[in-house]
Protein backbone atom coordinates (compact mmCIF):
# COMPACT_ATOMS: atom_id res chain seq x y z
CA UNK A 1 0.00 0.00 0.00
CA UNK A 2 1.21 3.47 -0.84
CA UNK A 3 1.53 5.81 2.10
CA UNK A 4 0.78 9.52 1.95
CA UNK A 5 2.19 12.37 3.99
CA UNK A 6 -0.14 14.94 5.50
CA UNK A 7 0.94 17.31 2.69
CA UNK A 8 -0.17 14.98 -0.13
CA UNK A 9 -3.22 17.08 -1.06
CA UNK A 10 -1.10 20.24 -0.96
CA UNK A 11 1.34 18.73 -3.47
CA UNK A 12 -1.46 17.67 -5.78
CA UNK A 13 -3.10 21.10 -5.55
CA UNK A 14 0.23 22.57 -6.72
CA UNK A 15 0.18 20.28 -9.75
CA UNK A 16 3.03 18.05 -8.57
CA UNK A 17 4.07 15.06 -10.60
CA UNK A 18 3.88 12.29 -8.01
CA UNK A 19 6.05 9.16 -7.82
CA UNK A 20 6.41 6.19 -5.53
CA UNK A 21 9.44 6.58 -3.26
CA UNK A 22 10.08 3.79 -0.77
CA UNK A 23 6.35 3.06 -0.57
CA UNK A 24 5.40 6.74 -0.26
CA UNK A 25 3.49 8.82 -2.80
CA UNK A 26 5.82 11.82 -3.07
CA UNK A 27 6.24 14.84 -5.37
CA UNK A 28 8.96 14.38 -8.01
CA UNK A 29 8.59 17.96 -9.22
CA UNK A 30 6.02 20.73 -9.48
CA UNK A 31 6.81 21.48 -13.14
CA UNK A 32 10.54 21.91 -13.62
CA UNK A 33 13.06 20.02 -11.53
CA UNK A 34 15.86 22.29 -12.74
CA UNK A 35 14.03 25.48 -11.77
CA UNK A 36 13.38 24.01 -8.33
CA UNK A 37 17.07 23.14 -8.03
CA UNK A 38 18.09 26.70 -8.90
CA UNK A 39 15.49 28.14 -6.49
CA UNK A 40 17.26 26.31 -3.64
CA UNK A 41 20.76 27.33 -4.79
CA UNK A 42 19.81 30.97 -5.36
CA UNK A 43 16.95 31.78 -2.98
CA UNK A 44 14.85 29.34 -0.93
CA UNK A 45 13.03 26.10 -1.56
CA UNK A 46 11.18 23.60 0.60
CA UNK A 47 10.78 19.84 0.58
CA UNK A 48 8.19 17.66 2.24
CA UNK A 49 10.34 15.09 4.04
CA UNK A 50 7.57 13.82 6.30
CA UNK A 51 8.13 10.34 4.91
CA UNK A 52 11.35 10.18 6.92
CA UNK A 53 11.14 8.43 10.26
CA UNK A 54 11.51 10.31 13.53
CA UNK A 55 12.34 8.06 16.47
CA UNK A 56 12.59 9.29 20.05
CA UNK A 57 14.80 7.39 22.47
CA UNK A 58 14.12 7.69 26.17
CA UNK A 59 15.91 6.22 29.15
CA UNK A 60 18.74 6.87 31.58
CA UNK A 61 21.14 4.72 29.51
CA UNK A 62 20.30 6.26 26.11
CA UNK A 63 23.77 7.74 25.54
CA UNK A 64 25.38 4.43 26.45
CA UNK A 65 23.02 2.69 24.02
CA UNK A 66 23.97 5.05 21.20
CA UNK A 67 27.67 4.53 21.92
CA UNK A 68 26.99 0.89 21.11
CA UNK A 69 24.58 1.42 18.19
CA UNK A 70 26.39 4.07 16.13
CA UNK A 71 29.72 4.13 14.31
CA UNK A 72 30.17 7.82 15.04
CA UNK A 73 30.72 8.84 18.66
CA UNK A 74 27.68 10.25 20.37
CA UNK A 75 30.09 11.67 22.95
CA UNK A 76 30.82 14.42 20.43
CA UNK A 77 27.38 15.71 21.43
CA UNK A 78 28.00 17.84 24.49
CA UNK A 79 25.53 20.71 24.18
CA UNK A 80 21.78 20.15 24.14
CA UNK A 81 20.31 20.39 20.67
CA UNK A 82 23.53 19.36 18.91
CA UNK A 83 23.23 16.91 16.02
CA UNK A 84 25.52 14.19 14.69
CA UNK A 85 25.51 12.32 11.38
CA UNK A 86 26.31 8.62 11.72
CA UNK A 87 26.00 5.21 10.18
CA UNK A 88 24.31 2.35 11.98
CA UNK A 89 26.21 -0.85 11.11
CA UNK A 90 25.60 -4.56 11.26
CA UNK A 91 28.16 -6.94 12.79
CA UNK A 92 29.88 -7.25 9.38
CA UNK A 93 30.42 -3.49 9.23
CA UNK A 94 27.79 -3.05 6.51
CA UNK A 95 25.58 0.03 6.63
CA UNK A 96 22.03 -0.65 7.87
CA UNK A 97 21.21 3.04 7.49
CA UNK A 98 22.61 6.54 7.84
CA UNK A 99 20.90 8.90 10.23
CA UNK A 100 21.03 12.09 12.25
CA UNK A 101 20.89 11.92 16.04
CA UNK A 102 20.02 14.93 18.22
CA UNK A 103 21.01 15.25 21.88
CA UNK A 104 18.04 16.73 23.71
CA UNK A 105 18.65 15.52 27.29
CA UNK A 106 20.75 12.80 28.91
CA UNK A 107 17.66 10.58 28.91
CA UNK A 108 16.24 11.80 25.57
CA UNK A 109 17.83 11.64 22.12
CA UNK A 110 16.00 11.98 18.80
CA UNK A 111 17.00 10.04 15.70
CA UNK A 112 15.87 10.68 12.11
CA UNK A 113 16.28 7.73 9.73
CA UNK A 114 15.38 7.08 6.10
CA UNK A 115 11.89 6.25 4.86
CA UNK A 116 12.70 3.22 2.72
CA UNK A 117 14.53 1.55 5.64
CA UNK A 118 11.80 2.25 8.20
CA UNK A 119 10.88 -1.33 9.09
CA UNK A 120 14.35 -2.81 9.37
CA UNK A 121 15.68 0.24 11.23
CA UNK A 122 12.96 0.11 13.87
CA UNK A 123 13.41 -3.64 14.25
CA UNK A 124 17.18 -3.26 14.65
CA UNK A 125 17.03 -0.30 17.02
CA UNK A 126 14.31 -1.99 19.09
CA UNK A 127 16.31 -5.20 19.34
CA UNK A 128 19.51 -3.46 20.40
CA UNK A 129 17.73 -1.10 22.81
CA UNK A 130 16.40 -3.87 25.04
CA UNK A 131 19.70 -4.52 26.80
CA UNK A 132 19.92 -0.83 27.68
CA UNK A 133 16.34 -0.41 28.85
CA UNK A 134 15.84 2.33 26.28
CA UNK A 135 12.30 3.08 25.13
CA UNK A 136 11.99 3.44 21.35
CA UNK A 137 9.08 5.61 20.25
CA UNK A 138 8.36 6.25 16.58
CA UNK A 139 6.84 9.71 16.10
CA UNK A 140 4.42 9.12 13.24
CA UNK A 141 2.48 12.13 14.56
CA UNK A 142 5.19 14.47 13.29
CA UNK A 143 5.68 15.87 9.80
CA UNK A 144 8.91 17.42 8.52
CA UNK A 145 9.59 20.25 6.08
CA UNK A 146 13.12 21.07 4.92
CA UNK A 147 13.58 24.76 4.05
CA UNK A 148 16.84 25.24 2.18
CA UNK A 149 18.75 27.96 0.36
CA UNK A 150 20.65 31.19 1.00
CA UNK A 151 17.43 33.01 1.97
CA UNK A 152 15.72 30.03 3.62
CA UNK A 153 16.51 30.90 7.22
CA UNK A 154 15.37 34.50 6.92
CA UNK A 155 12.12 33.50 5.23
CA UNK A 156 11.38 30.79 7.78
CA UNK A 157 12.25 33.09 10.68
CA UNK A 158 9.72 35.65 9.45
CA UNK A 159 6.94 33.23 10.45
CA UNK A 160 8.10 32.69 14.04
CA UNK A 161 7.24 34.37 17.34
CA UNK A 162 9.90 36.87 18.52
CA UNK A 163 11.39 34.49 21.10
CA UNK A 164 11.57 31.51 18.74
CA UNK A 165 12.85 33.70 15.93
CA UNK A 166 15.71 34.87 18.11
CA UNK A 167 16.59 31.31 19.08
CA UNK A 168 16.35 30.10 15.46
CA UNK A 169 18.52 32.98 14.28
CA UNK A 170 21.19 32.10 16.84
CA UNK A 171 21.26 28.32 16.49
CA UNK A 172 24.55 27.06 15.06
CA UNK A 173 25.01 24.69 12.16
CA UNK A 174 24.07 21.10 12.91
CA UNK A 175 22.04 21.97 16.00
CA UNK A 176 18.37 22.36 16.84
CA UNK A 177 16.09 24.49 19.01
CA UNK A 178 12.46 24.15 19.99
CA UNK A 179 9.78 26.84 19.98
CA UNK A 180 6.27 27.63 18.72
CA UNK A 181 5.61 23.88 18.89
CA UNK A 182 8.31 23.30 16.27
CA UNK A 183 11.63 21.47 16.34
CA UNK A 184 13.92 23.61 14.18
CA UNK A 185 17.23 22.07 13.15
CA UNK A 186 19.90 23.85 11.12
CA UNK A 187 20.55 20.79 9.00
CA UNK A 188 19.80 19.73 5.44
CA UNK A 189 20.58 17.65 2.41
CA UNK A 190 21.34 20.27 -0.21
CA UNK A 191 24.68 21.91 0.63
CA UNK A 192 22.86 25.15 1.41
CA UNK A 193 22.07 26.75 4.73
CA UNK A 194 18.56 26.26 6.04
CA UNK A 195 16.38 24.40 8.48
CA UNK A 196 14.72 21.06 8.76
CA UNK A 197 11.54 21.77 10.70
CA UNK A 198 9.72 19.00 12.52
CA UNK A 199 6.10 19.99 13.03
CA UNK A 200 3.01 18.24 14.44
CA UNK A 201 0.97 16.82 11.56
CA UNK A 202 -2.01 18.97 12.51
CA UNK A 203 0.04 22.14 11.87
CA UNK A 204 2.04 20.98 8.85
CA UNK A 205 -0.25 22.16 6.06
CA UNK A 206 -0.57 25.62 7.59
CA UNK A 207 3.23 25.86 7.94
CA UNK A 208 3.73 24.72 4.33
CA UNK A 209 1.29 27.35 3.08
CA UNK A 210 2.84 30.10 5.18
CA UNK A 211 6.29 29.24 3.90
CA UNK A 212 4.97 29.32 0.36
CA UNK A 213 3.40 32.75 0.98
CA UNK A 214 6.76 33.88 2.38
CA UNK A 215 8.32 33.11 -1.02
CA UNK A 216 9.75 29.63 -0.40
CA UNK A 217 9.44 27.56 -3.59
CA UNK A 218 8.08 24.00 -3.30
CA UNK A 219 10.70 21.56 -4.60
CA UNK A 220 10.38 17.86 -5.30
CA UNK A 221 12.46 14.75 -4.80
CA UNK A 222 14.05 15.24 -8.23
CA UNK A 223 15.68 18.50 -7.18
CA UNK A 224 16.49 17.03 -3.77
CA UNK A 225 18.53 14.33 -5.50
CA UNK A 226 20.52 16.67 -7.78
CA UNK A 227 21.13 19.06 -4.87
CA UNK A 228 22.41 16.38 -2.50
CA UNK A 229 24.69 14.85 -5.12
CA UNK A 230 26.16 18.26 -5.97
CA UNK A 231 26.66 18.68 -2.22
CA UNK A 232 28.55 15.37 -2.10
CA UNK A 233 26.08 13.64 0.18
CA UNK A 234 25.44 9.90 0.07
CA UNK A 235 22.04 8.37 -0.65
CA UNK A 236 21.29 5.19 1.26
CA UNK A 237 20.49 2.21 -0.98
CA UNK A 238 22.33 3.75 -3.91
CA UNK A 239 25.73 4.77 -2.54
CA UNK A 240 25.88 2.30 0.33
CA UNK A 241 23.93 -0.59 1.77
CA UNK A 242 24.34 -3.53 4.14
CA UNK A 243 27.07 -5.11 1.97
CA UNK A 244 29.21 -1.95 1.99
CA UNK A 245 31.32 -0.59 4.84
CA UNK A 246 31.73 3.13 5.53
CA UNK A 247 35.35 2.80 4.31
CA UNK A 248 34.04 1.85 0.85
CA UNK A 249 31.32 4.50 0.85
CA UNK A 250 33.39 7.63 1.43
CA UNK A 251 32.11 7.76 5.01
CA UNK A 252 35.34 7.19 6.95
CA UNK A 253 34.90 10.71 8.36
CA UNK A 254 31.80 9.49 10.20
CA UNK A 255 33.51 6.57 11.92
CA UNK A 256 35.01 7.21 15.33
CA UNK A 257 37.56 4.60 16.41
CA UNK A 258 38.36 6.12 19.78
CA UNK A 259 39.72 3.53 22.23
CA UNK A 260 37.40 1.61 24.49
CA UNK A 261 34.09 2.03 22.63
CA UNK A 262 32.76 -1.28 21.34
CA UNK A 263 30.15 -0.27 18.73
CA UNK A 264 28.39 -2.77 16.49
CA UNK A 265 30.55 -3.48 13.43
CA UNK A 266 33.75 -2.07 14.92
CA UNK A 267 35.69 -5.34 14.79
CA UNK A 268 34.81 -5.86 11.14
CA UNK A 269 35.79 -2.29 10.26
CA UNK A 270 39.15 -2.62 12.02
CA UNK A 271 39.81 -5.90 10.27
CA UNK A 272 39.02 -4.44 6.85
CA UNK A 273 41.18 -1.42 7.58
CA UNK A 274 44.13 -3.65 8.55
CA UNK A 275 43.74 -5.90 5.53
CA UNK A 276 43.27 -3.02 3.13
CA UNK A 277 39.99 -1.64 1.81
CA UNK A 278 39.50 -3.06 -1.70
CA UNK A 279 37.25 -0.33 -3.13
CA UNK A 280 36.72 3.37 -2.73
CA UNK A 281 33.96 5.84 -3.44
CA UNK A 282 35.16 8.65 -5.71
CA UNK A 283 33.66 11.75 -7.25
CA UNK A 284 33.56 12.02 -11.05
CA UNK A 285 33.03 14.94 -13.40
CA UNK A 286 32.45 14.47 -17.12
CA UNK A 287 33.47 17.44 -19.26
CA UNK A 288 31.97 15.97 -22.42
CA UNK A 289 28.25 16.17 -23.09
CA UNK A 290 26.02 13.45 -21.76
CA UNK A 291 24.76 12.24 -18.42
CA UNK A 292 26.34 9.85 -15.92
CA UNK A 293 23.81 7.42 -14.47
CA UNK A 294 23.47 4.73 -11.85
CA UNK A 295 24.77 1.36 -13.07
CA UNK A 296 27.10 2.54 -15.83
CA UNK A 297 30.42 0.68 -15.97
CA UNK A 298 33.52 2.62 -14.92
CA UNK A 299 36.75 1.42 -16.53
CA UNK A 300 40.02 2.10 -14.68
CA UNK A 301 43.57 0.75 -15.08
CA UNK A 302 42.99 -1.08 -11.75
CA UNK A 303 39.79 -2.78 -12.97
CA UNK A 304 36.11 -2.02 -13.37
CA UNK A 305 33.87 -0.10 -11.04
CA UNK A 306 30.39 1.32 -11.39
CA UNK A 307 28.44 4.54 -11.12
CA UNK A 308 26.40 4.67 -7.90
CA UNK A 309 24.67 8.03 -8.09
CA UNK A 310 24.96 9.94 -11.34
CA UNK A 311 23.16 12.95 -12.69
CA UNK A 312 23.32 16.12 -14.69
CA UNK A 313 24.38 18.90 -12.34
CA UNK A 314 22.17 21.95 -12.99
CA UNK A 315 24.63 24.23 -11.18
CA UNK A 316 27.70 23.06 -13.12
CA UNK A 317 25.97 22.34 -16.43
CA UNK A 318 27.72 18.97 -16.74
CA UNK A 319 27.40 15.43 -15.47
CA UNK A 320 28.67 14.43 -12.02
CA UNK A 321 28.66 11.13 -10.18
CA UNK A 322 29.73 9.00 -7.28
CA UNK A 323 31.41 5.78 -8.38
CA UNK A 324 32.82 2.80 -6.52
CA UNK A 325 36.16 1.84 -8.05
CA UNK A 326 39.07 -0.46 -7.15
CA UNK A 327 41.37 1.11 -4.55
CA UNK A 328 44.17 3.14 -6.10
CA UNK A 329 42.32 4.15 -9.26
CA UNK A 330 42.94 7.83 -9.80
CA UNK A 331 43.70 8.44 -13.47
CA UNK A 332 42.81 7.07 -16.87
CA UNK A 333 39.20 6.57 -15.82
CA UNK A 334 36.44 6.20 -18.42
CA UNK A 335 32.71 5.54 -18.25
CA UNK A 336 30.86 3.24 -20.61
CA UNK A 337 27.92 5.21 -21.98
CA UNK A 338 25.89 3.13 -24.42
CA UNK A 339 28.99 1.26 -25.49
CA UNK A 340 31.21 4.30 -25.88
CA UNK A 341 34.05 4.93 -23.40
CA UNK A 342 33.98 8.57 -22.32
CA UNK A 343 36.83 10.05 -20.21
CA UNK A 344 35.94 11.43 -16.77
CA UNK A 345 37.93 13.28 -14.12
CA UNK A 346 38.27 12.06 -10.54
CA UNK A 347 37.65 14.99 -8.23
CA UNK A 348 37.44 15.79 -4.55
CA UNK A 349 33.80 16.39 -3.66
CA UNK A 350 31.52 18.20 -2.68
CA UNK A 351 30.98 19.43 -6.20
CA UNK A 352 28.98 22.48 -5.10
CA UNK A 353 28.77 24.27 -1.75
CA UNK A 354 26.79 27.39 -0.86
CA UNK A 355 25.69 28.00 -4.42
CA UNK A 356 29.15 27.78 -6.03
CA UNK A 357 31.25 25.18 -7.78
CA UNK A 358 34.00 23.90 -5.47
CA UNK A 359 37.66 24.35 -6.37
CA UNK A 360 38.92 21.86 -8.95
CA UNK A 361 35.45 20.97 -10.25
CA UNK B 1 -2.09 19.32 -22.82
CA UNK B 2 -0.99 21.34 -25.85
CA UNK B 3 -2.90 21.16 -29.09
CA UNK B 4 -1.36 18.55 -31.39
CA UNK B 5 -0.80 19.99 -34.89
CA UNK B 6 -3.01 18.17 -37.38
CA UNK B 7 -0.30 17.57 -39.99
CA UNK B 8 1.76 15.29 -37.72
CA UNK B 9 1.93 11.51 -37.61
CA UNK B 10 3.02 9.66 -34.50
CA UNK B 11 4.65 6.50 -33.26
CA UNK B 12 3.29 4.89 -30.12
CA UNK B 13 6.76 5.48 -28.66
CA UNK B 14 6.01 9.26 -28.88
CA UNK B 15 8.03 10.36 -31.92
CA UNK B 16 6.29 12.69 -34.37
CA UNK B 17 6.88 12.92 -38.13
CA UNK B 18 5.90 15.68 -40.51
CA UNK B 19 6.08 15.23 -44.28
CA UNK B 20 7.37 18.53 -45.64
CA UNK B 21 6.50 20.04 -49.04
CA UNK B 22 9.78 18.76 -50.48
CA UNK B 23 8.95 15.22 -49.44
CA UNK B 24 11.44 15.07 -46.56
CA UNK B 25 10.28 14.02 -43.10
CA UNK B 26 11.01 16.09 -39.99
CA UNK B 27 11.14 14.12 -36.74
CA UNK B 28 10.80 15.09 -33.08
CA UNK B 29 9.28 13.84 -29.85
CA UNK B 30 5.78 14.71 -28.71
CA UNK B 31 4.85 17.31 -26.16
CA UNK B 32 3.51 14.49 -24.03
CA UNK B 33 6.90 12.73 -24.18
CA UNK B 34 8.86 15.81 -23.14
CA UNK B 35 6.46 16.18 -20.22
CA UNK B 36 7.12 12.62 -19.13
CA UNK B 37 10.89 13.03 -19.39
CA UNK B 38 11.05 16.38 -17.62
CA UNK B 39 13.84 18.90 -18.15
CA UNK B 40 15.99 17.75 -21.06
CA UNK B 41 19.74 18.22 -20.61
CA UNK B 42 21.32 16.40 -23.54
CA UNK B 43 20.41 15.25 -27.03
CA UNK B 44 22.55 12.76 -28.92
CA UNK B 45 21.88 13.48 -32.59
CA UNK B 46 22.38 11.16 -35.56
CA UNK B 47 24.88 12.28 -38.19
CA UNK B 48 23.89 13.74 -41.52
CA UNK B 49 24.30 10.94 -44.04
CA UNK B 50 23.29 8.16 -41.60
CA UNK B 51 20.89 5.59 -43.03
CA UNK B 52 18.06 5.02 -40.56
CA UNK B 53 15.47 2.27 -40.55
CA UNK B 54 11.87 2.75 -39.42
CA UNK B 55 11.48 1.51 -35.85
CA UNK B 56 15.20 1.59 -35.05
CA UNK B 57 16.78 3.85 -32.43
CA UNK B 58 18.76 6.67 -34.01
CA UNK B 59 18.95 9.44 -31.40
CA UNK B 60 18.88 9.75 -27.62
CA UNK B 61 17.21 12.39 -25.48
CA UNK B 62 18.32 12.63 -21.89
CA UNK B 63 16.54 14.41 -19.10
CA UNK B 64 17.79 14.78 -15.56
CA UNK B 65 15.70 11.73 -14.83
CA UNK B 66 16.35 9.30 -17.69
CA UNK B 67 17.84 8.57 -21.08
CA UNK B 68 15.37 7.65 -23.80
CA UNK B 69 15.91 6.36 -27.32
CA UNK B 70 14.32 8.17 -30.24
CA UNK B 71 13.12 5.79 -32.95
CA UNK B 72 12.99 6.64 -36.64
CA UNK B 73 9.36 6.85 -37.82
CA UNK B 74 10.44 6.27 -41.43
CA UNK B 75 13.42 4.71 -43.21
CA UNK B 76 15.83 6.81 -45.24
CA UNK B 77 18.87 9.06 -45.06
CA UNK B 78 19.38 11.73 -42.43
CA UNK B 79 19.75 15.00 -44.34
CA UNK B 80 19.64 17.50 -41.46
CA UNK B 81 19.98 17.55 -37.69
CA UNK B 82 18.99 20.27 -35.24
CA UNK B 83 22.46 21.23 -34.02
CA UNK B 84 20.98 24.02 -31.88
CA UNK B 85 19.79 21.33 -29.45
CA UNK B 86 23.45 20.76 -28.52
CA UNK B 87 23.47 23.97 -26.50
CA UNK B 88 19.77 24.25 -25.83
CA UNK B 89 18.22 20.80 -25.34
CA UNK B 90 15.45 22.47 -23.32
CA UNK B 91 14.08 23.78 -26.62
CA UNK B 92 12.30 20.42 -26.86
CA UNK B 93 10.56 21.11 -23.54
CA UNK B 94 9.54 24.54 -24.71
CA UNK B 95 8.45 23.81 -28.30
CA UNK B 96 8.34 20.08 -29.00
CA UNK B 97 6.50 20.41 -32.32
CA UNK B 98 8.40 23.43 -33.65
CA UNK B 99 11.91 24.60 -32.74
CA UNK B 100 12.45 21.34 -30.88
CA UNK B 101 12.63 19.19 -34.03
CA UNK B 102 15.48 16.67 -33.89
CA UNK B 103 16.36 15.49 -37.41
CA UNK B 104 15.14 15.32 -41.02
CA UNK B 105 15.03 12.16 -43.11
CA UNK B 106 14.92 11.85 -46.90
CA UNK B 107 12.56 8.87 -46.93
CA UNK B 108 13.12 5.76 -49.00
CA UNK B 109 9.83 3.99 -48.37
CA UNK B 110 7.47 6.77 -47.35
CA UNK B 111 4.07 5.44 -48.36
CA UNK B 112 4.49 2.13 -46.58
CA UNK B 113 6.20 3.55 -43.50
CA UNK B 114 3.61 6.25 -42.85
CA UNK B 115 0.83 3.67 -42.96
CA UNK B 116 2.20 2.37 -39.69
CA UNK B 117 1.95 5.78 -37.99
CA UNK B 118 -0.92 7.20 -35.93
CA UNK B 119 -2.86 10.35 -36.75
CA UNK B 120 -3.16 12.93 -33.93
CA UNK B 121 -6.50 11.60 -32.67
CA UNK B 122 -5.29 8.02 -32.54
CA UNK B 123 -2.10 9.14 -30.80
CA UNK B 124 -4.08 11.16 -28.24
CA UNK B 125 -6.13 8.05 -27.57
CA UNK B 126 -3.05 5.88 -27.13
CA UNK B 127 -1.71 8.35 -24.56
CA UNK B 128 -4.98 8.18 -22.67
CA UNK B 129 -4.87 4.40 -22.70
CA UNK B 130 -1.36 4.56 -21.21
CA UNK B 131 -2.62 6.68 -18.37
CA UNK B 132 -5.43 4.32 -17.40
Amino acid sequence: MTQKTILNDAHRALGAKMVDFGGWDMPLNYGSQIEEHHAVRRDAGMFDVSHMTVVDLHGARTREFLRHLLANSVDKLKARGKALYSCMLNEQGGVIDDLIVYFLAEDFFRVVVNAATHDKDLAWIGKQAKAFDVKVAERADLAMIAVQGPNARAKAQSLLSPATREAAAKVGKFAAIEGDGLFIARTGYTGEDGYEIIVPEADAVALWNKLKDAGVAPAGLGARDTLRLEAGMNLYGQDMDEAITPWEAGLAWTVSLEPGRDFIGRAALEKQKDEGVPRALVGLVMDEKGVLRHGQRVATPQGDGEILSGTFSPTLGKAIAFARVPAGANAGVEVDIRGKLVPVRLVKYPFVRDGKACEGI
Amino acid sequence: MNEIPGDLKFMKSHEWARVEDNGNVTVGISDHAQGLLGDLVYVELPSVGDEVKAGNACAVVESVKAASDVYAPVSGEVVAVNAALGDKPETINEDAYGEGWIFVVKPSNLAEDTEELLDPDAYAESIEDDEH
